[in-house]
């Protein structure tokens, strides 16, 4: 192996991206708008939540239920006739539709229990889950004042003092952020080195590689050095100038452990990608192979839904997918401030993971790089 | 000079082809300086000169393919700066770019391929038919009509290319440097042909450009370039009478300014002397099989050191192969071959490094300069740094680069490409050289150059050079030459002795006697056309069925056409079946993986206590937790460190502490607090944990409430029913699968329609979208069209899957949904092209067609939170989105049972979407290269 070889290669496939100023206004438009607009596109957890009212009691107290959603969590209720409850809900207007039965009010105050019926729009699975949750707590809470009032009320005895860490007003943004860059991350590690290996066969310059001294080890790490280069300089700059400066968000552990885990990922993406590459025959073939591929380790990696939730067998074979380690290793430092000490398994399953997904793509390139001629 | 030309040109005739003033700037490289011209109609006009001069510029400009900066070009009576001219004129006009089949697809086979032409032309079936099977036979195409463009050897790509030219009776027919690559027998019955099919078609005007000097004397009328002007124009007679001169390519020579001419001087081929005998190649009974296909069959040489040996044969006789075998490039079937007395072997980097080999395609990296590909392939090639820029300026001067030694090879002419790839092959001094065709489309002057250099490294440097090549001058300059023809070696040997032998004067005469012996013997491997002597002259359309093109009526759709690009798209698709796959299985697998992986029920939460009171009331607490089954209890915490770390380390979703005193200050009715941190991290789940932890904790004072002695049963003040609609069970399932079916339907078929017209660009065969009747839309639409049915295919089969394998019903509308199916993969594949109007490179596209549909469509939708509760930019492209629509008919038709009427607004905005999405990839779409 020889560095020069590598080094002189490299240097090559940085000339190749600078030249091709449509893709890097595309990085840098998913470094920096994507990610600034993917962030705080993202609602805190309920926001502007469509709700709409149909008060069939039009008591004081039903007024004042009605007056007790609004923005940031709910958008302005809609005061609607019954008759259009269903449509509204038929047409996705609204995820809530309150249902305030008549004679609410006196029914309440003599101690019958009335019972108001809420509609929820269970498509909409976020909303519907942590929606309903807050609608009950605020008309217990408001029917719980009203009547106050008339009938006396003691203080519970045991207090829960619930606090968020890390992100105590749970702003969606700062978590949504740093997600978009995990995937942007990847995503570009699989395209530019695939890519860049496609591109040698499809134009024949493979060709040229295999009748000098350089050997396929050096092709491939000519390959993963720039590209890895690339991507990191881009996460980088949008860590501290879009998350950090423009979102605001604090970061919380260590930056240089963050991109040394970073680096650590796309040494495993990165292979990734080679291996696609010797895979498709074509450009259009691997399109599609990274769609197919990338889909998964976006969805599943944690970082759009949380772990827990998903199937125990999904979690098992999610483990060997370099993001899911990445994206916990990056929620840990940068949410949680989190050291190399607590850190230290994901940095070695990566590692791991790495070594393995380069040793097979080597292995791959080696036994298929006298086919691409 | 050139203005007395066009006076002197009889009166009368009518002119094809006016350009007057014509400039063409490439940056800020003048490729066209002022250039006027007339061209008579009726004749073979050849346009001549050496490379770069801007002879394909002015071709491309001709043709309409390329806007014209400055000037004005009247073709066939109109000024092609005009739409509606180019467009009228189009059909009468053929183009055929520089480069082996450029313009081809090369997944489809020759018959396909030609059909493609004649499709876009508007024949008939059965004329296209007849027209095609006089083309093959008339080119000796007949036996591959079935072989995939792409695997034919260069010579035939060039047939190819002229056939598809032909398909159609142009009145202009352009061929740029048509015979370059195409082996002498081809070259003489190419010229056969032109002959033929112009005396069937007597007023059919060529304009064509060649490198070859001997072929100028058979055009009608000459045009002669230099540096972008013209050096003069007239019949051969004429220029030669004006030069002077004997033969065309001395006239040519002495029509050169001054200081070009002084470059120039015969090539000096001294006697090789101080033979050692020492063998530097050696190849017994090589053999390459593919398939039933035998390339190279049984070739046995052996090739001295300091000796240059000289390749013939026809265009696939397997030439290229054997040189791919000896550099390591392809594994021999059969038979072994040595360099340097060491086997072959595509491991031995040593031996590597001793040769220098060049490709029959330009091989090169284009995205890099002149300069940067010299000094990369010195670096390779462990040149020592301190010599590289040196050697560098050396090989550029010596190669004639110098000028363009920092513009990028794709800017660079033929001509120009091949002195740059001959020169990267001889960058790190390499004792042998393996040349397939290094000649090939350069103008004389330069080939002569290249040769003395070749002489000078044989004779002074012992240098092995093993050469294929058509021109027969460079083969009279070989020590030894093999002629080859159907995988085989017909006859070794000096070109004097096989001359000798034949009894003949000349290299080209012996080389079709024996090619003619050879194919006497009943091979007809060859793509020679011996056979079509005896035909009748070719007259473009046979007698039987009359030309009859009609061109359709301006401002219509033509279906045909549109169909035409449907059909190579279609067939494409099958010839790589690993797409269509891909698409149908890869979206399956992507629903399962996401259907059953994303869920939004957030159970198995992790939780740990600090529990400072250890008392059976605390123990009571925490079970009321632990016995949820939204949370799991590990293993409790031992102090606040331990809380810290553990918490930072995401292994706990919930930690509680429950203080000192906690049953005591309990019984007594005293305040007490326990303390709840939940993980930020993640706000939606922490949202859930509170939400969770809540309720419990509101659950567990009622019981202790209920429990407490003499207290009244706990009763709320009301009752909340709720009602979860459409999915009563709040699966995931029912909200994630009809949402995926909406995002896949996106991602997947914009990025088969990105590709395929950033593949056309990439390749080359988007000239044909430039040259041909073919109008935008008809090219998107077709194109589009295959695509569309793919992706309904998709959706049927997404549909039945959520229906069966994930159980979710669908209880709507079937016909609404699959409406809005339809409208909506129109969009998505629109949405392709759209992404590949402004990428030119693949990998843009790949990434932008990720960047642009990922990101929205799975964030911005609806998929998860609503688009009416998006923030910012997000929100607004969520509205805008196609996706976002039909994801509320997915939803609205699978789980709450909604008909036509229902979504009528989504549907609408579903059909607007279309013609918007068109409309702006048809507009961005250009029709001529810029």
């Amino acid at each position: 192996m020889r560095v020069a070889n590598i080094l002189q290669l490299g240097i090559k496939e940085l000339r190749s991206l600078a030249r091709d100023s449509r893709l890097l206004i595309l990085i840098v438009y998913s470094f920096t708008v994507a990610i600034y607009v993917g962030a705080t596109a993202m609602p805190s957890t309920l926001n502007k939540a469509p709700i709409a009212i149909v008060d069939e009691d039009q008591s004081p107290l039903s007024l004042r239920l009605a007056g007790s959603f609004y923005p940031p969590h709910f958008l302005a209720p809609a005061l609607i006739p019954h008759a259009a409850m269903d449509e509204g809900m038929d047409a996705g207007l609204f995820t809530f539709a309150l249902n305030i039965p008549p004679e609410f009010q006196r029914d309440l105050l003599a101690g019958r229990v009335p019972t108001i019926q809420l509609n929820v729009d269970a498509t909409r699975m976020s909303q519907a889950f942590i929606g309903s949750g807050y609608i009950q707590t605020i008309l217990n809470d408001e029917v719980k004042a009203f009547a106050l009032r008339y009938r006396a009320g003691t203080a519970p005895p045991v207090d829960l003092a619930l606090r968020a860490r890390f992100n105590p007003s749970l702003t969606q943004t700062w978590f949504g952020a740093v997600m978009q860059i995990i995937n942007n991350v990847t995503m570009l590690s699989l395209v530019l080195t695939g890519a860049a290996l496609i591109r040698e066969r499809e134009r024949g310059t493979i060709e040229h590689l295999l009748v000098m001294p350089v050997t396929p080890l050096e092709i491939m790490l000519s390959k993963v050095w720039p590209m890895g280069l690339v991507v990191l300089a881009a996460c980088a700059f949008a860590l501290l100038f879009i998350v950090e400066g423009l979102l605001k968000m604090p970061i919380e552990g260590s930056l240089a452990l963050f991109f040394a885990g970073t680096a650590l990922h796309l040494f495993a993406s990165t292979s990734l990608g080679i291996f696609l590459a010797t895979v498709a025959r074509s450009m259009p073939q691997f399109g599609l192979l990274l769609v197919l591929v990338l889909l998964p380790l976006q969805m599943l990696s944690g970082g759009a839904t949380p772990r827990e939730s998903m199937p125990e067998f999904v979690q098992t074979v999610m483990l060997a997918a370099p993001t899911t380690h990445f994206v916990s290793l990056s929620q840990a430092i940068l949410y949680r401030g989190a050291g190399l000490e607590v850190v230290w398994p994901q940095f070695i399953s990566l590692a791991a993971i790495g070594a393995t997904f380069f040793g097979v793509a080597l292995a791959r390139l080696r036994k298929t790089i006298g086919l691409m001629v | 000079m050139m203005d007395d030309q066009v006076r002197e040109r009889p009166l009368g005739e009518e002119t094809v082809v006016r350009v007057s003033d014509v400039s063409l700037r490439y940056g800020t490289r003048l490729a066209l300086d002022a250039v006027s011209l007339d061209v008579p109609a009726g004749k073979i006009v050849g346009l001549i000169g050496p490379d770069g001069v801007g002879k394909s510029s002015l071709f491309s400009l001709i043709s309409g393919a390329r806007v014209i900066q400055q000037g004005r070009i009247e073709v066939l009576g109109g000024n092609m700066a005009d739409a509606r001219h180019r467009r009228e004129v189009c059909p009468r006009l053929a183009y055929m770019p520089q480069g082996l089949g450029k313009n081809l697809y090369p997944t489809l086979s020759v018959v396909e391929n030609i059909d493609f032409f004649g499709r876009l032309f508007g024949h008939h079936e059965v004329e296209r038919r007849q027209r095609i099977a006089d083309l093959l036979d008339a080119t000796g195409l007949a036996p591959f009509r079935d072989r995939p463009a792409g695997k034919l050897s260069g010579g035939m790509k060039q047939k190819l290319g002229l056939c598809c030219a032909l398909i159609h009776d142009p009145d202009l027919l352009i061929l740029d440097e048509p015979t370059t690559g195409v082996d002498p027998l081809s070259r003489r019955q190419f010229w056969e042909l032109v002959q033929r099919i112009r005396s069937g078609r007597p007023g059919m005007s060529v304009l064509m450009s060649t490198a070859y000097m001997e072929e100028a004397a058979r055009f009608d009328w000459l045009v002669a370039m230099h540096a972008g002007r013209l050096l003069a124009a007239g019949s051969p007679r004429e220029l030669l009478e004006r030069s002077g001169t004997k033969s065309l390519e001395e006239a040519f020579v002495a029509l050169l300014p001054e200081e070009e001419r002084r470059g120039h001087r015969s090539v000096v081929l001294p006697a090789r002397i101080g033979e050692d005998g020492t063998v530097a190649i050696e190849a017994r009974d090589l053999t390459m099989r593919f398939g039933d296909f035998v390339a190279v069959d049984h070739v046995t040489f052996r090739i001295e050191r300091g000796e240059i040996f000289g390749f013939l044969g026809s265009n696939g006789c397997g030439k290229t192969t054997t040189m791919k075998m000896l550099t390591g490039l392809l594994p021999a079937s059969e038979g072994q071959a040595w360099l340097f007395g060491q086997a072959v072997d595509s491991k031995d980097l040593a031996t590597r490094r001793r040769v220098g080999y060049m490709s029959q395609a330009f091989s090169l990296y284009s995205e890099l300069t002149v300069r940067q590909n010299l000094a990369l392939h010195a670096e390779l090639f462990h040149v020592p740094a301190t010599e590289i820029g040196a050697r560098v300026e050396a090989m550029a001067g010596r190669f004639g680069l110098t000028g363009v030694i920092d513009a990028r090879p794709d800017a660079l002419p033929l001509g120009l490409r091949q002195r740059l790839s001959l020169a990267v092959a001889m960058i790190h001094r390499p004792e042998m050289l393996i040349l397939d065709e290094p000649t090939s489309g350069v103008d004389p002057v330069a080939r002569d150059a290249f040769w003395q250099i070749m002489i000078d490294l044989a004779r002074q440097d012992k240098v092995t050079i093993f050469v294929s090549t058509h021109f027969m001058n460079e083969a009279m300059r070989c020590d030894r030459i093999s002629l080859m023809h159907a995988g085989k070696v017909l006859v070794s040997g000096e070109p004097a002795t096989l001359m000798a032998e034949r009894g003949v004067d000349n290299l080209d005469d012996a080389f079709i006697g024996y090619l003619e012996d050879a194919m006497a013997g009943g091979e007809t491997r060859s793509a020679s056309l011996l056979e079509s002597r005896a035909t009748p002259p070719f007259t473009g359309v046979s007698p039987s069925v009359p030309a009859v093109v009609t061109p359709p009526p301006r401002g219509r759709m033509d279906l045909r056409r549109l169909l035409s690009y449907t059909r190579v798209e279609a067939l494409g698709l099958r010839r790589d079946p690993i797409r269509a796959t891909l698409a149908l299985l890869g979206s399956l697998l992507l629903m399962f993986v996401v259907g059953y992986g994303i869920s939004m029920d957030v159970d198995d939460l992790t939780f740990a206590v600090l529990d400072r009171d250890q008392t059976s009331a605390s123990h009571d607490y925490v079970m009321n937790l632990a016995g949820s089954r939204y949370f799991v209890e590990h293993a409790p915490i031992a102090d606040h460190t331990e809380l810290d770390r553990r918490m930072r380390s995401g292994e706990l979703s919930l930690a509680l502490e429950i203080p000192p005193g906690f049953a005591r200050d309990l019984g007594r009715g005293s305040r007490v607090e326990i303390g709840a941190w939940v993980d930020g991290a993640m706000p939606q789940r922490a949202e859930t944990v509170q939400g969770y932890v809540r309720g419990i904790h509101a659950h567990w004072l009622a019981d202790v409430a209920s429990r407490r002695p003499g207290s009244p049963p706990s009763a709320g003040l009301m009752q909340i029913e709720t009602r979860f609609r459409y999915n009563p069970d709040v699966k995931s399932v029912v909200s994630i699968v009809p949402g995926n079916i909406a995002i896949l339907l996106m991602l997947i078929p914009s990025m088969l329609t990105a590709l395929s017209v950033v593949r056309d660009k990439e390749m080359g065969s988007i000239v044909n979208l430039y040259v041909t009747p073919v109008t935008r839309l008809e090219f998107l639409l077709g194109k589009q069209l295959p695509y569309i049915l793919l992706a309904m295919l998709n959706f049927m089969l997404l549909t039945l899957l959520a229906v069966t394998a994930f159980k979710v019903p669908l209880t709507g509308s079937v016909f609404t949904l699959s409406l809005a199916a339809l409208l909506y993969v129109i969009s998505a594949t629109a949405m392709g092209f759209l992404i590949s109007a402004f990428t030119r490179s693949q990998i843009a596209a790949v990434f932008g067609t990720a960047v642009l549909t990922i990101l929205p469509a799975t964030q911005f939708s609806g998929l998860i939170d609503p688009v009416s509760s998006l923030e910012g930019l997000g929100a607004v492209i969520g509205r805008l989105y196609p996706t976002a629509h039909f994801l509320t008919i997915c939803r609205g038709t699978f789980s709450k049972a909604l008909g036509f009427a229902d979504v009528q607004s989504a549907l609408l905005a579903l059909v607007l979407a279309v013609p918007v999405l068109m409309g702006l990839c048809v507009a961005l779409l250009k029709k001529q290269e810029a």
